[in-house]
């Protein structure tokens, strides 16, 4: 494969598209299919035979307005329909050309206009399982760079100038990552994908795969050429049965068109990448518990240092880094390093994805700039808090992170910053929560997922969640004392700085953002034993006489 | 000591000492008699760096680092006791008394458990932290021992001495955070195991999770000192 080759595939590509007069683009990632949007599908092609309407209906990953879906999109005149069924289909069609259809319009130009699409550029544009579709969007091209015109070096140094910053949640600095394997000795290292998502409201990862699958591979080749690895994996989580089979499709056809397997480009590289599903433990996302996994054993951390750079899968220099980092290698290498550091804030560059869930209008993926604020994210992308209900707190960064109140909003998203107010990026997941949420009952909940999702093999993480638990339950129950918040704060130290991995080292968090931003909440449980958002089942205390009114 | 050593030299509680290049924190403070809490370290086994009890501090970094797996390096400034140290060791002993039923005036183990005496050392004079009081069984299946799961400290001891030193492996953990559990071969009755008999487990095990059905009451002394001599014998071969 060369690049004339790689231009010819893209030209014939566009020139097939070019005959429509129409394109219309059907989501079909998870949240719309569970809609039914295959059925539209059908139904759209079915109309446009029947109407015989120059028209093409094509499939494609998510869209990112999940809240609105199925969505559907025409093509030029980039009209996008809402909450779509079948029963649609003839009115869609009919109205190529013409005016659009009024009552299935979806206009949030606030919600699209304030975003950057760089992961998600394609997401919603190509059909995921057609590997041209990809092609004609310039995708390979940083690939076939890469290896006809550009050192491991070259490589890494554009990927180091980029601030390119681990996606998964650490923030580690990739280019410094990558140049650690490439220093590692040996012939064989590996590049593993951590695909294993697994952050209650969290589906980033999974949309990507979905959407886009070429990119996360072309990433990977990416990578492997810099670090000098010939092999690769792909950790998916089992629950992703859409994201599995079209990354399944994908690697099928890029070693059809040569973009995998042997002497890649006719030069003497050599990469190729299998798929690992993960079976739904959620330290698996920890690495050197996912190498674990992969490696067919019990799916536990080991004590780092040895990283994985320098020991990882099988003993060999291991690369791993998140599906988001990988989506975003081809696009620095195409437009450089200084691009993509020209976006983002001080030491986050870049976009990021989040995930908006919970107690919002505009449930959905979103792409934006780092160092945005939570406010514009929440409000102005978000749409704000439904229902009248008032914003109370949005909690970022999963079962690791915190919960950030109203106060806070105005803080702009980066590593450092999220950090120094006890919260955290994690892979990005943003919940959402109004006035009907109780905050002790959130730090309960999280603190559960913590607790059977915790390995068991360190002893902080494994009994001390379950203290943390037992504690939190009670004061949800209404028969906490202001001394369990003491215990509470201690056995968070305990955890948080003795555990032994990251799952253990963060698991405390949510109880202590909710403590620090929320301690009226716990008082209220504690001492009125009443749950403010009436959530917590608090049985009401028997009437006190009047002697003890009185003491 | 050939002159191709690697020698580093570091402070460890103020106390200078020098060590080789990879050793562990430590051995290096067991080669000067300065004692580290462990539990799921044993000499002649695998390091996992699972009971966070060897925690230390070091010098220009916040973090703790479990002494049985942190490498040491030049000019390294080790603290194995402060209040910060202290309070976190005595929180996990706690935590591991409340997590099962270690009730030691019944147990055989009473007088020589590692865990007992730990709990001693550190001035774990009462646990703050309400039981948990598990239902968990006792598998006494085999013909010369018994497990008992609710003295268990999930240390995997005895699932590191069965794998790494008897090569049968029978031992391992299933289940996950507070649930997981020790089990023979595939949570079969370790009676009805592949178990070799050997006994290594019963030896290694710091508390009365694993003891030998021919002794009585708390006549239960353990002796894990031959593994370091028989991994000496066996390299010597």
């Amino acid at each position: 494969m060369t690049i004339e080759e790689l231009d010819q595939i893209a030209e014939a590509t566009r020139a097939e598209y070019a005959k429509y007069d129409h394109e219309i683009n059907v989501c079909m990632g998870t949240g719309c299919l569970s809609q039914h949007s295959d059925q539209l599908k059908d139904a759209l092609a079915k109309a446009v035979t029947a109407q015989g309407k120059n028209t093409f209906v094509r499939r494609t990953g998510c869209m990112g307005l999940c809240a609105a879906g199925p969505l559907v999109l025409v093509d030029p005149e980039e009209t996008l329909y809402q909450q779509c069924k079948a029963g649609h289909a003839d009115a869609i069609v009919s109205s190529l050309g013409g005016e659009p259809v009024a009552e299935l319009q979806c206009d949030l130009r606030e919600h699209f206009e304030q975003q950057v699409h760089v992961v998600l550029e394609n997401s919603g544009h190509i059909d995921p399982e057609k590997i041209d579709d990809y092609i004609a969007r310039d995708g390979y091209r940083a690939l076939v760079n890469v290896l006809t015109e550009m050192t491991p070096n070259e490589v890494i140094q554009q990927i180091t100038e980029s601030g390119l910053r681990g996606r998964g949640g650490g923030g580690y600095p990739t280019g410094l990552k990558w140049g650690t394997v490439a220093k590692a000795g040996g012939d064989l290292k590996y590049v593993i994908c951590n695909g294993d998502e697994g952050d209650p409201g969290a589906f980033m990862d999974r949309s990507v795969l979905e959407s886009d699958p070429q990119r996360v591979v072309e990433g990977m080749a990416i990578a492997a050429y810099a670090v000098g690895a010939s092999k690769g994996y792909v950790y998916v989580r089992a629950e992703y049965p859409l994201a599995v089979s079209r990354l399944a499709n994908c690697l099928r056809d890029a070693r059809r068109r040569g973009l995998l397997g042997n002497n890649i480009c006719n030069t003497p590289f050599n990469f190729d990448v299998e798929i690992r599903l993960g079976a739904g433990a959620f330290v698996c996302g920890e690495e050197t518990a996912l190498i674990a996994s992969i490696e067919g054993k019990r799916g536990q951390p080991k004590p780092r240092p040895p990283y994985p750079a320098v020991s990882g899968l099988w003993g060999k220099p291991t690369l791993i880094n998140n599906v988001e980092t990988f989506a975003n290698i081809a696009p620095i290498i195409r437009k450089g390093g200084k691009w993509f550091a020209s976006m983002g804030s001080e030491r986050s560059k870049g976009t990021k994805v989040f995930a908006l869930t919970g107690k919002i209008t505009n449930t959905g993926l979103v792409e934006v700039p780092m160092g945005m604020k939570l406010r514009d994210i929440i409000e102005g992308i978000g749409g704000g808090v439904p229902d009248g209900h008032t914003f109370k707190a949005v909690q970022t960064g999963g079962p690791s992170g915190g919960c950030l109140p109203a106060e806070l909003l105005d803080i702009g998203v980066s590593y450092d910053a999220l950090v120094k107010v006890g919260a955290m990026m994690g892979s990005g997941g943003m919940i959402v929560m109004d006035d009907t949420s109780c905050m002790v009952n959130v730090a309960r909940f999280f603190i559960e997922f913590c607790m059977t999702e915790s390995c068991g093999k360190c002893i902080p993480c494994r009994a001390g969640t379950a203290q943390m638990h037992g504690i939190l339950t009670r004061i949800c129950a209404g028969h906490g004392t202001m001394a369990d918040l003491d215990v509470l704060v201690d056995l968070c130290a305990t955890v948080k700085e003795t555990s032994l991995c990251g799952l253990g080292m963060t698991a405390p968090n949510p109880v202590l953002s909710t403590l620090k931003y929320f301690e009226n909440e716990y008082i209220d449980h504690i001492v009125h034993k009443r749950c403010p958002a009436g959530v917590c089942n608090i049985q009401a205390p028997a009437t006190a006489s009047p002697l003890e009114v009185l003491a | 000591m050939s002159p191709s050593v690697d020698v580093k030299t570091l402070t460890i509680d103020g106390q200078e000492v020098s060590a080789r290049a990879g050793q562990t924190i430590l051995e290096v403070a067991r080669e000067h008699n300065i004692d580290i809490p462990t539990l799921c370290h044993l000499d002649g086994l695998s390091d996992v760096g699972a009971c966070r009890l060897c925690v230390v501090e070091i010098k220009g970094n916040n973090k703790l680092f479990p002494a049985c797996v942190t490498t040491v390096f030049e000019g390294m400034e080790v603290t194995t006791v402060t209040e910060r140290l202290q309070k976190h060791r005595k929180t996990i002993l706690e935590l591991l008394f409340a997590e099962r039923n270690h009730i030691c005036s019944v147990c055989v183990s009473n007088g020589h458990c590692e865990l007992q005496t730990l709990g001693q050392q550190q001035g774990v004079t009462h646990v703050s932290l309400p039981y948990r009081n598990p239902a968990l069984p006792v598998d006494a299946s085999h013909e010369r021992f018994t497990l008992d799961h609710n003295r268990c400290i999930l240390c995997t001891r005895c699932v590191r001495v069965c794998a790494e030193i008897e090569g049968a492996h029978i031992w391992d953990v299933m289940g996950r955070g507070i649930d997981s559990m020790i089990i023979s071969d595939l949570n079969q009755p370790w009676g009805e195991s592949a178990c070799t008999r050997c006994g290594k487990c019963v030896q290694v095990c710091p508390t009365g999770a694993l003891f030998d059905k021919s002794k009585v009451g708390s006549d239960h002394p353990k002796y894990p000192d031959f593994l370091p001599y028989l991994n000496l014998m066996r390299e010597a071969q």
